[in-house]
């Protein structure tokens, strides 16, 4: 027993300056991500502001039964869930094909070009696509109202009417991930060894064959990284996205409401701290689960490939 | 087998293939100028309703080749540009200074974690990974922030909590963990200490690493607009975005600072091309310096995900 005791010392001053350079990013985690866990408490309690977090009197499980009563959770639950399951699809499958296209394209300015104008909607903000799709969408002044007019056509009018949404949305996070994903599966797809294409050139495949049997399942490791990342978020909306694009529209709320903007909108509107606090809970223990199914299917199946 | 078939065998699968590359250029060709175009359009549109005369937007919507020219919209938010300039500033700080601490306590705790003499160096990953599974939500960090830390309306709400990012630790390191262990070695032996190595030997050979997390900060920064409109209610304090933000929606908040800086603004002030020019003022420059960035940015990122 003494002499572990001496060892953890003698170990803590052999890597002291080791443990002095982590130090900053134990404190911020601690600090921004494992006190607010902590703060989980709040989703049993009733808060009020003289009380604070610590004071404030319990309530037992009322704030999810208040959640769960609403009619609300399963709606934003659906709808999160939902997205992020077509954005991954959607999303993957097309960033794969433009990276395929991409790397078996010949002209080198061409790539160059293209490469450059996929990534751009990358680089804006939200706030600015939310800009550019009310260019596109304004019922009197936009974009594909006046073509349809112009075509003779009655306008639409998207921004009361929630059954555009999925389409829309799922197309604009298409849009905005493309140039980023096709330039993650392009490096996986350069850094396949050319001899298995020489190969297989030799033996008589033409390229779609090379394409399915070669790049396509080499490309796997990487795509099962990727989704397994995405999966532990499938309950996390991106809220910067659906904030910008629909805002607080209450007439959109069945098809874009999603547990984040829920959250937030009790939170900064009505104020129901308990409440938001217990959904939130509810949604990181959502998150929880899915993850370490997820990485415990692909462990299943393949040990290498987890996550952990 | 003679040399003859050899060659005849050679020149038959290069013929076939050759008929297979046309086919597949003819797709990539076709397809990745389709999603350019897609990704690019938007851009074109807000540019020229920018420089349309407001009474055409209003009468054809918005075009991609404007069908009136002015530059009206441009002229009036140079004219009293206090508001727009200030805003500028905010972000300008906020990013140089989160970018700047946001990268060397990223790198340097990279560093620590790969490290392979370094005994500790899975349990302090593991916390690290852990907040990416598992977080308290918008909630408890709110009121973090709001009560406890009291960074309410100031700017190091805008640095602070978005200073490190687990996903940045994790692609950083991996990229460290490639640089020969025996480069730290023979400095150690040279009686170097471990701080020293990462400044004057780390550093250096990241450089690919740095300039790719580097951007990615720097970007999340000036883009940010989240934080703000959560914790800053000063106009003073308003970021670049949150500001367009705000402007987008509130047009009345527009006319109105703009009399309040002494302009004499007639009630039909251009709206939707103002709206439009303030959109291009915000992303301007990361347009602007994009095409420069992403040279480092694909390739910083090729060399993180080929060989990290």
């Amino acid at each position: 027993m003494k002499v572990k005791e001496y060892g953890f010392w003698h170990k803590v001053k052999k890597n002291r300056t080791l443990l002095l350079m982590l130090t900053p990013a134990v404190l911020f985690f601690l600090l921004f991500a494992y006190v607010p866990m902590a703060g989980i408490v709040l989703a049993f309690k009733q808060y009020n502001y003289s009380g604070g977090i610590f004071n404030s009197p319990w309530n037992g499980l009322d704030n999810f039964r208040f959640f769960f009563g609403s009619g609300d959770a399963w709606r934003v639950t659906r709808n999160t869930a939902l997205y992020n399951i077509a954005f991954i699809v959607v999303n993957n499958v097309l960033q794969i094909f433009a990276g395929i296209l991409l790397f078996e394209v010949a002209g080198k300015w061409f790539r160059k070009i293209t490469q450059t104008i996929l990534f751009l909607p990358y680089f804006i903000s939200w706030v600015v696509v939310g800009a550019i799709a009310y260019n596109l969408f304004n019922f009197d002044v936009g974009t594909l109202n006046v073509l349809l007019k112009g075509l003779g056509m009655q306008p639409i009018d998207i921004y009361n009417t929630a059954s555009y949404w999925p389409v829309i949305l799922v197309v604009v996070s298409a849009w905005k991930a493309l140039g980023y994903g096709t330039i993650m599966y392009l490096a996986a797809i350069t850094s396949i060894d050319t001899e298995m294409y020489e190969a297989a050139q030799i033996d008589g495949a033409n390229i779609f064959q090379r394409i399915m049997k070669i790049t396509v399942p080499n490309l796997i490791p990487t795509v099962i990284i990727l989704v397994l990342l995405a999966i532990g978020n499938i309950f996390r909306g991106d809220f910067g996205m659906f904030y910008n694009m629909v805002g607080n529209n209450g007439l959109l709320f069945s098809s874009t409401d999603v547990i984040d903007t829920f959250v937030f909108r009790s939170l900064t509107t009505s104020n129901e701290i308990g409440m938001s606090a217990a959904a939130g809970f509810y949604q990181s223990l959502l998150g929880f689960a899915t993850i370490m199914l997820a990485n415990y299917a692909v462990r299943k199946y393949d040990k290498d490939r987890a996550l952990f | 087998m003679s040399s003859a078939t050899v060659n005849g065998d050679v020149k038959k699968v290069r013929k076939r293939a050759n008929i297979d590359q046309i086919i597949l250029s003819l797709i990539g060709y076709v397809t990745l100028t389709i999603l350019a175009v897609f990704c690019i359009v938007p851009f074109l549109l807000v540019i020229s309703a920018s420089l349309s005369e407001e009474s055409s937007i209003i009468q054809n919507g918005f075009q991609i080749i404007p069908s009136t020219f002015s530059t009206e919209a441009y002229r009036l938010l140079f004219e009293f540009p206090a508001d727009m300039l200030r805003a500028y500033g905010v972000t300008i700080t906020v990013t140089v200074i989160g970018t700047a601490v946001g990268l060397f306590l990223t790198s340097m705790t990279a560093y620590v974690l790969s490290r392979r003499d370094f005994e500790w160096r899975s349990g302090f990953s593991f916390f690290f990974f852990f907040t990416t599974l598992f977080s308290g939500g918008l909630v408890p960090s709110y009121l973090l922030i709001i009560n406890f830390l009291h960074l309410k309306d100031t700017l190091l709400v805008l640095i602070l909590p978005m200073l490190m990012n687990v996903f940045y630790i994790i692609v950083m390191k991996s990229f460290m963990s490639s640089i020969p262990d025996a480069i730290t070695e023979s400095a150690k032996i040279d009686g170097a200490g471990d701080f020293r190595i990462f400044l004057q030997l780390i550093i250096p050979l990241s450089k690919p690493a740095l300039a790719t997390i580097g951007l990615f900060i720097a970007l999340a920064y000036w883009n940010d607009w989240y934080n703000a409109l959560l914790y800053i209610s000063k106009s003073e304090l308003m970021p670049l975005q949150y500001y367009l933000y705000k402007m987008l929606g509130n047009m009345d908040g527009m006319r109105k600072a703009m009399m309040a800086s002494g302009a004499v603004v007639n009630t039909d002030l251009p709206t939707e091309s103002l709206k439009m020019a303030m959109t291009i003022v915000a992303t301007g420059p990361i347009l602007l310096a994009y095409p420069f960035i992403q040279k480092y940015f694909v390739q910083g990122l090729t060399i993180g995900a080929v060989k990290g």
